[in-house]
């Protein structure tokens, strides 16, 4: 059989399913089937393309009938293949847990329930066009793609806190895909090819300034989307605002689509790269900052996309490091962070399901409230700290050996700045446990009780999500409320936003008022257990895994099997 | 490419520095004009991109020298997408005026508590919770469902 013609179908497949669910948005059943079946089958497939490339070589086919420098052109290679696989494992299980979940989680939002099963879909079709693109426009459009799925996703019922949160999003992915724009052009304007194959022939020509210029801009626009350090600040402030679902599929994928766009251009491209210094310092940052930020909040879900930046850091060391080793360990470092980020933000919905909040200060007990919910956290937690024997363990110790392996001090002082990181990791992970798990809800009452707060409960205003200015304002100047710009409308819309949605009552209180779900529904239980299941298996998995990214990373170091087998019917 | 028209350079530039300037803008509505003016300076510098100016690649009648066809093929994509993200920017300012009044990017609830909190010189609620009695405020005021 021939496998090159299955290379456009994860793309094409929920592109279609996007389609008829959208036309089918009066009939649910049928969209949730659509929907399902058509992830479940380019799993199948990303399984299948995974296979292909591991036994002969990149997989590349041409697309539209143009003459073939010229056409657009998809390539699965091992790291494609592999990235693939592993996103279409974590969306399905995305996607199952949404179907059990109602929709989104907001019962009021039901015009979007239509909406929610298209967008989804398109956004799974861009993740696998980013990492199918063997052009740099191409590259683009799937950006495109994803961050307008992700746009909707993101802002899906229009609430305040939602537009808060995706004004910032959209206004900082906006600036990246402008200056993705302008890199292309000057790509175009140095080489007059965008073809990544024939890129990578082609920059090796260009003096050192003007390719040391692209890749200075290449990296940028991939930073923002990845989040590396002082391009991170836009996602802690963005990412916990969304249904939970919509925010597992953007920790465990949307970053890493710009990891891997920066793994491939730094192997494929820029190969002799000045900048891997750069790299590193960027990837020591964005672990030490990402982390002692997750340390200081007293959310989950912030906690969480803290750390997302955080161990964005460990991909970035092993690229930095630019060894044989240090690609492979970021390979793996990616496989295992998406599945681990999206499960543990999976539970996290489960939390907020069964507890009706994510804040430390209301939560207590839940390890004897829900006990499986208990090791459906403690599991990927510790696995996202790295407790042996783990996945999140094994690659970290893949990284830290091809640090050592390197040998230069700053190679050192990122293990170090790893090590530290991890460290941190267990103790923010440990106290979300102590304190959300372990205690007993009654001392999770008294604590916040005991605390002296002004303006806790005298109105909704002060510091809520509905009033998101008003809290600026009446936070920052403690003085009068800019009554000209706000209606009285307005105010009463804040204060239905805000009693509908942050209850100022922590777990004890609604425990005792007995106003929470008793079980949580086993149609969202068991996706969220599947996704954990699979972070084990990725453990079990790990040594023949480990091989298949060591033969990724030779490849992507090596180049000419991606090169060649591009261009191989290229006349030159 | 053996010149490049400064005219185009000069013009794609500015209007690049001005969509930048009004992108850094509170207000959605500027930095959505910013969006249009920043894209249009960008299409000019795919003009830039494409090498000097020819006749039509048209197949069967491209004779002499020829215009590069691909830079602008990518130029009407990227109008496309600029399209569809300035109805979606567009739709965003309205219903934050909708439900605020203005259409201004906010400030982060939890960031603005952060800031007020290290003014005050107060440790954070969620760093250490056995200490709670210096904080003036829980810190999940800012959380959200």
């Amino acid at each position: 059989m021939n496998v090159e013609a299955l290379v456009p179908l994860p793309v094409v497949l929920p592109l279609l399913g996007a389609g008829a669910t959208l036309m089918l948005s009066h009939r649910p059943q049928l969209q949730r089937a659509i929907s399902l079946g058509s992830l479940v089958a380019v799993t199948v497939l990303a399984a299948v393309l995974l296979v292909a490339a591991d036994r002969s070589g990149p997989q590349v086919i041409w697309i539209g009938g143009w003459p073939e420098p010229l056409g657009v052109s998809l390539v699965a290679d091992r790291l494609s293949a592999l990235m693939l696989l592993v996103s279409a494992v974590v969306v399905t299980a995305v996607l199952a847990y949404s179907l059990g979940q109602g929709m989104t989680g907001d019962d009021e939002e039901h015009a979007s329930l239509s909406i929610y099963h298209p967008t989804f879909l398109v956004l799974v079709a861009g993740v696998s066009n980013a990492f199918l693109a063997g052009d740099l426009f191409n590259l683009f459009v799937s950006f495109e793609m994803l961050l307008f799925a992700s746009y909707v996703l993101l802002t899906l019922g229009g609430t305040e806190a939602r537009i808060r949160a995706g004004t910032i999003y959209v206004v900082v992915n906006l600036m990246s895909s402008m200056l993705f724009l302008i890199s292309i052009a000057v790509v175009y304007a140095a080489t007059g090819s965008l073809n990544l194959a024939q890129l990578s022939q082609r920059i090796a020509e260009l003096p050192d300034h003007v390719a040391l210029m692209l890749q200075l801009l290449l990296l940028t626009t991939f930073a923002i989307k990845a989040a590396v350090f002082p391009l991170s600040f836009w996602l802690p402030d963005s990412y916990p605002t969304a249904p939970a679902p919509v925010t597992a599929v953007f920790a465990g994928l949307l970053t890493k689509v710009g990891v891997y766009a920066i793994l491939r251009v730094q192997t494929l491209l820029f190969p002799d790269s000045p900048l891997t210094d750069l790299l590193l310092w960027a990837a020591l940052l964005t672990m030490v900052v990402g982390i002692l930020g997750a340390i200081a909040q007293s959310d989950i879900k912030r906690m969480l996309s803290f750390t997302l930046v955080s161990h964005i850091g460990y991909m970035i060391f092993g690229i930095g490091l630019a060894t044989d080793a240090g690609v492979s360990g970021a390979i793996f470092y990616v496989a295992h962070h998406i599945t681990i980020q999206t499960a543990l933000f999976l539970v996290v919905g489960l939390v907020e399901r069964r507890a009706g909040s994510t804040s430390l200060i209301r939560l207590g007990g839940l390890a004897r409230l829900a006990p499986l919910l208990g090791l459906l956290f403690f599991v990927p937690a510790m696995n996202l700290a790295g407790i042996p024997p783990l996945s999140g363990f094994l690659g970290k110790v893949g990284l830290l050996q091809a640090g050592v392996d390197v040998g230069t001090p700053l190679a050192y002082a990122l293990v170090a700045g790893a090590v530290a990181t991890s460290l941190l990791t267990l103790y923010a992970v440990a106290k979300t446990w102590a304190v959300a798990f372990w205690r007993s809800p009654e001392e999770a009452h008294e604590a916040a009780a005991s605390l002296p707060d002004p303006g806790f409960d005298t109105g909704p205003h002060t510091g809520q999500v509905g009033g998101g200015s008003l809290a600026r304002v009446a936070a920052d100047d403690g003085g009068p409320l800019p009554g000209a710009a706000l209606s009285v409308s307005d105010v009463a819309e804040a204060e239905r936003i805000v009693s509908d949605e942050t209850p100022d009552r922590d777990l004890h209180q609604r425990l005792c008022d007995g106003d929470l779900p008793e079980r949580l529904p086993l149609s969202m239980v068991l996706p969220t257990a599947g996704l954990v299941a699979f972070s084990l298996v990725l453990s079990v998995v790990a040594g023949p895994l480990f091989g298949f990214t060591d033969r990724a990373a030779a490849d992507l170091r090596e180049r000419t099997a991606y090169v060649e087998t591009v261009l191989a019917e290229v006349p030159s | 490419m053996e010149e490049v028209n400064l005219t185009l350079t000069l013009t794609g530039a500015a209007l690049v520095g001005c969509g930048v300037y009004l992108l850094l803008e509170r207000s959605l509505t500027r930095v959505l004009v910013g969006l249009v003016v920043l894209s249009n300076g960008i299409s000019l510098l795919y003009l830039v991109a494409g090498g000097k100016a020819g006749n039509a690649p048209i197949v069967g009648k491209a004779e002499g020298r020829l215009s590069d066809a691909l830079p602008q093929a990518l130029v009407l994509t990227a109008i496309v997408i600029t399209l569809g993200t300035t109805a979606f920017v567009v739709a965003m300012a309205y219903r934050s005026w909708q439900l605020n009044g203005h259409d201004d990017v906010q400030d982060d609830v939890e960031d603005a508590s952060i800031r007020r909190r290290a003014d005050l010189d107060e440790s954070s609620q969620g760093y250490d919770l056995d200490s709670a009695d210096t904080s003036e405020r829980p810190a999940e005021e800012g959380s959200r469902p």
